[in-house]
């Protein structure tokens, strides 16, 4: 600190003390940010500690093995630094002649083996904890799709799909960028906090990875498979993290929300969810004007399909096929139901069956017929696509 | 032993031409011996052949290069700037299986073809047209691999692991062409292993017995092996691959009665010998240079050779330590994690011989020595993220982040390239007849050892804060770790451009090395004149531990 004082010294009275506040100021304001959020400064370089007692678990044990790597490191290096400058040969130094020396040898082979052996005991047992997915509260399905997430609430009849809600201007960078940038969806999964919630991955595509770091939560969803994973949420608040394995084009662009709630706040949310759910399935029921169903096929549209088939309906071939005067899209309607409801078999176009609600696979299918100059005028009626789906 | 009367032909023109550098004049006034490109084409030397996968691998070490580089300048700020997310991926993709197949792999491989008749006393390599063949296999993959990039959809998309479904239901069309290129590129592997096998065991020098080999030869001979058990099992991944999406077989098809996890096994029972296949060979160029420069016989000759042994047997035992988010049942987490965790006591052996040989030794800092002291700390710091990421509770937070990332590059780039870097200073006396540019040489390394490192090691940070890995786009919180592994990239991929420099420099003239270049070099390549004539050993030099007595 004696250069500080040194400059200090220099300068003029008044302006030493507007330094001495402005540096005061300085300090305080570090202080206190430092007592105030130690965990935000800890979150940006280093593994979160998290909200459960697995995610804390984990990080001690990141945080043994990151020690002792660190020990290690200072003693290896240290020797060799050591050497390096000792042992030169422009300070005059010669040679030994040893080059073996068993006592020695079994000696760095046996203590690195002890104390990976210490450190393998609270591992197994942080391991075995985080299999133990029995007698859980709640169960939730989540399945993978290209590019979003579909939870399902296990005998509870909500389910719903969360896709990136971060607006395209962004990503271009025509728009400023927003605090959670690629971290936020349109429907975020919304859990209870302090009850054992299971979760059940799959996908119904490629291999995607549901990851929440503040839980410790990482399970790849594979199609066929159905993983297991659990965590109970200790504190309340809106857990962010992404899709962690490579799974096609718009990998970097699923990101995962979670919401816990307290548990009142949870069943609240659960019944009134439940509500909207049997208020959407008899809206299905009545008869939808054309422009109702282009309002709401826009939207679906740019949710779901856009991010293949671009939002001008262009497509990227040989992949994904425009829209714009195909086939499919202008000529026979219930090809075109097919295909959006089935998915293709061999190609990237997925089944929306389960994705999509009758209404909005009735309102996008008649948005692609008459949008971007396809203009069939031609409508679905989302009781239609009720009727077949039940079918 | 096909050869026997090509290589005599050979010969005549040879001596007298006597110690040609680069090549240029080589053949010229004899005209049975072909001249131009047709003597790169035809000939079976194992110092041309040599030359040939070395350069070839620069090549490839320099369009992987702008590959990174494309991926570090879209990554430089959030948002999408410069490429769209599915020719990042081609990027990724390219990158990865350029450096791993085309760069670091055909690296080795050209040091062997070099080196390890020098250091065995033998007249070439055991079988020289299969050589040959097996170079110029190399050329033919990846120019094939290269050109999937201009094909309709774009060139492979799925990562360097090109895990299935996404490789065979949702790949694009060219995905034949890319399993196609792998078979040739598998094939000239396979082939230069079995040459490489049949020389160490056939034609070492009499008196020189398998434990007298130079460390360089052992960590291939064992390397070798590797790449013949392995090798065939990515080639059967593959093939299995090519009849999903051509035939309609559902090998990794779940919708068909396949299993996506089957494929993920074979590629990694394949995946994680290859990365020892990367750095055996890097343990025995530093094995060579650490004594050399610490003028002090290497420490523990015997048991590096069983350390490099026992990772090589270790290393079929670890392969799902890559799958532990897979969802494995819990006995196998724990088998895969407890011999994951072992498999870093022979590698310690390794770093503490290497250390125990600088120790009160005479040590002075030539570039090949400045590389392979930075080799063994970032090659440590490689192996101490390794020993986290084995830590299957703590990988499940690890996995598919940049903390990876920046792991698995440790280990390949300051760690494998570094090593190659340090075996090219180290015997460019030797191919060249003159010594490298001290002083250039000098700021390469620098700058190489900064850029590397601020590329990779923000990244160990980028990732534990939750970033994932092979993303074009991320979110703000990454924004300066980015931008610092960015700024390094280019750093470190511009000053590779002095290496070629260097290389230029040093083949056309400067200090002249004698046949020892180094003081303190025992091995046998260090007998022959510098640079090596096209013909060394032609009467084998009778040897007693692994030195000439004549």
């Amino acid at each position: 600190m004696s250069w500080i004082a040194e400059c200090l010294s220099r300068v003029t009275r008044p302006m030493r003390l507007r330094l001495r506040r402005t540096v005061t100021t300085l300090s305080l304001t570090a202080l206190s940010l430092t007592a105030l959020s130690p965990s935000v400064l800890a979150v940006e370089y280093n593994m979160p500690v998290g909200v459960t007692a697995v995610s804390r678990e984990i990080h001690s044990l990141h945080m043994i093995i990151f020690w002792i790597c660190v020990v290690i490191g200072i003693v290896v290096f240290g020797v060799m630094g050591y050497a390096m400058i000792k042992h030169r040969k422009s300070r005059g130094a010669v040679s030994a002649s040893f080059h073996e020396n068993t006592r020695i040898e079994i000696l760095w082979t046996a203590i690195p083996l002890l104390i990976l052996v210490v450190m393998a005991v609270p591992a197994t047992a942080t391991l075995k904890d985080m299999y133990d997915a029995s007698e859980s509260a709640l169960d939730v399905k989540i399945t993978g799709h290209q590019w979003r997430w579909q939870y399902e609430y296990l005998g509870e009849d909500v389910a719903f799909t969360s896709s990136l809600a971060t607006p395209r201007e962004q990503i271009n960078n025509t728009a400023t960028k927003g605090e959670h940038y690629l971290l936020e969806v349109d429907n975020p999964l919304v859990l209870p906090i302090n009850r054992k919630v299971r979760f059940l991955t799959t996908s119904a595509d490629v291999i995607h990875s549901w990851w929440v770091p503040d839980f410790g939560v990482k399970k790849d969803a594979i199609p066929g498979f159905i993983n297991e994973a659990w965590t109970r949420i200790e504190t309340p608040g809106t857990y962010r993290g992404q899709c962690t394995e490579l799974c096609g084009k718009d990998h970097g662009f699923m990101p995962v929300v979670v919401e816990a709630l307290p548990e009142a706040e949870f069943d609240e949310w659960l019944i009134a969810r439940k509500a909207e759910a049997e208020a959407a399935l008899n809206d299905a029921g009545r008869d939808w004007s054309l422009e109702e169903l282009m309002e709401k096929g826009e939207k679906t549209y740019a949710t779901i399909c856009a991010s293949c088939h671009q939002p001008d309906g262009q497509g990227m071939p040989p992949a994904f096929p425009s829209l714009v005067g195909s086939a499919i899209v202008t000529q026979d309607i219930q090809a075109h139901i097919d295909i959006v409801v089935n998915g293709k078999a061999g190609t990237p176009m997925a089944a929306f069956a389960d994705v999509l609600s009758p209404v909005e696979l009735a309102a996008v299918i008649t948005y692609e017929r008459n949008a971007w100059g396809n203009d069939t005028g031609e409508l679905v009626q989302p009781a239609v696509i009720k009727e077949q789906l039940s079918q | 032993m096909a050869s026997e009367q090509p290589r005599k032909a050979v010969l005549q023109a040879s001596e007298s031409e006597g110690a040609t550098a680069g090549g240029a004049h080589v053949g010229e006034g004899h005209g049975s011996a072909p001249r131009g490109m047709l003597r790169w084409l035809l000939t079976t030397n194992h110092k041309d052949i040599g030359t040939l996968y070395l350069i070839f691998s620069l090549s490839m070490l320099f369009i992987g290069g702008i590959m990174a580089l494309v991926i570090r300048t879209e990554l430089f700020q959030p948002g999408l700037q410069m490429v769209q997310p599915e020719f990042f991926n081609q990027m990724t993709t390219m990158h990865g299986l350029i450096m791993v197949f085309g760069a670091i792999m055909p690296a080795f491989t050209g040091l062997a073809n070099w080196m390890i008749p020098l250091q065995i006393g033998a007249p070439d390599m055991a079988l020289p047209r299969l050589n040959n063949f097996s170079f110029w296999l190399l050329p033919v993959a990846f120019l094939l691999l290269l050109s999937t990039l201009l094909m309709e959809g774009g060139g492979p998309n799925f990562g360097w692991t090109f895990y299935a479904p996404l490789s065979t239901t949702y790949a694009p069309p060219s995905t034949s062409f890319f399993i196609f290129s792998l078979h040739i590129a598998g094939i000239s592997s396979i082939l230069g292993a079995i040459n490489i096998i049949a020389t160490i065991l056939n034609l070492r020098a009499p008196g020189m017995r398998l434990m007298d080999m130079p460390l360089f030869v052992w960590t291939w001979l064992i390397t070798a092996f590797l790449l013949i058990a392995v090798m065939p099992v990515l080639a059967g991944a593959i093939t299995m691959m090519l009849f999903d999406i051509n035939f309609g077989t559902s090998y990794f098809n779940a919708a068909g009665g396949g299993d996506p996890v089957l494929f993920q096994h074979l590629f990694w029972f394949f995946g994680h010998p290859e990365v020892y296949i990367m750095i055996l060979p890097a343990f025995g160029i530093v094995s060579a240079i650490v004594p050399t420069f610490s003028r002090k016989r290497l420490f523990g000759y015997a048991s590096m050779v069983y350390a490099t042994g026992s990772i090589a047997i270790m290393s079929f035992l670890v392969w799902a330590h890559h799958m532990f988010a897979v969802g494995l049942p819990l006995v196998a987490e724990l088998f895969f994690m407890y011999t994951t965790m072992l498999i870093a006591v022979p590698t310690g052996v390794k770093v503490f011989n290497w250390i125990a040989t600088m120790f009160r030794g005479s040590i002075s800092f030539e570039p090949p020595m400045l590389f392979a002291i930075a080799f063994i700390v970032q090659f440590t710091i490689g192996g101490f993220s390794g020993l986290m990421l084995a830590i299957a509770p703590a990988d499940f937070q690890y996995h598919d982040t940049y903390f990876v990332v920046a792991h698995f590059h440790y280990v390949l780039v300051p760690g494998a390239l570094f090593a190659i870097l340090a075996g090219a200073y180290y015997w460019l006396p030797k191919w060249t007849g003159f010594y490298p540019h001290e002083g250039l040489s000098k700021w390469h390394f620098w700058l190489s050892v900064i850029g590397v490192n601020l590329t990779f090691f923000p990244m160990h940070f980028s990732g534990l804060a939750g970033m994932p890995r092979r993303i074009p786009d991320y979110a703000l919180q990454f924004a300066d770790f980015n931008m610092l592994s960015s700024i390094g990239a280019f750093l470190f991929g511009i000053s590779q451009l002095l290496f070629l420099v260097v290389i230029v420099k040093c083949a056309r003239g400067g200090v002249r090395a004698p046949a020892c270049a180094w003081e303190g070099a025992v091995d046998l390549e260090w007998s022959v004149p510098s640079p090596a004539p096209l013909h060394t050993f032609e009467i084998p030099p009778q040897t007693r531990d692994g030195q000439i007595i004549r």
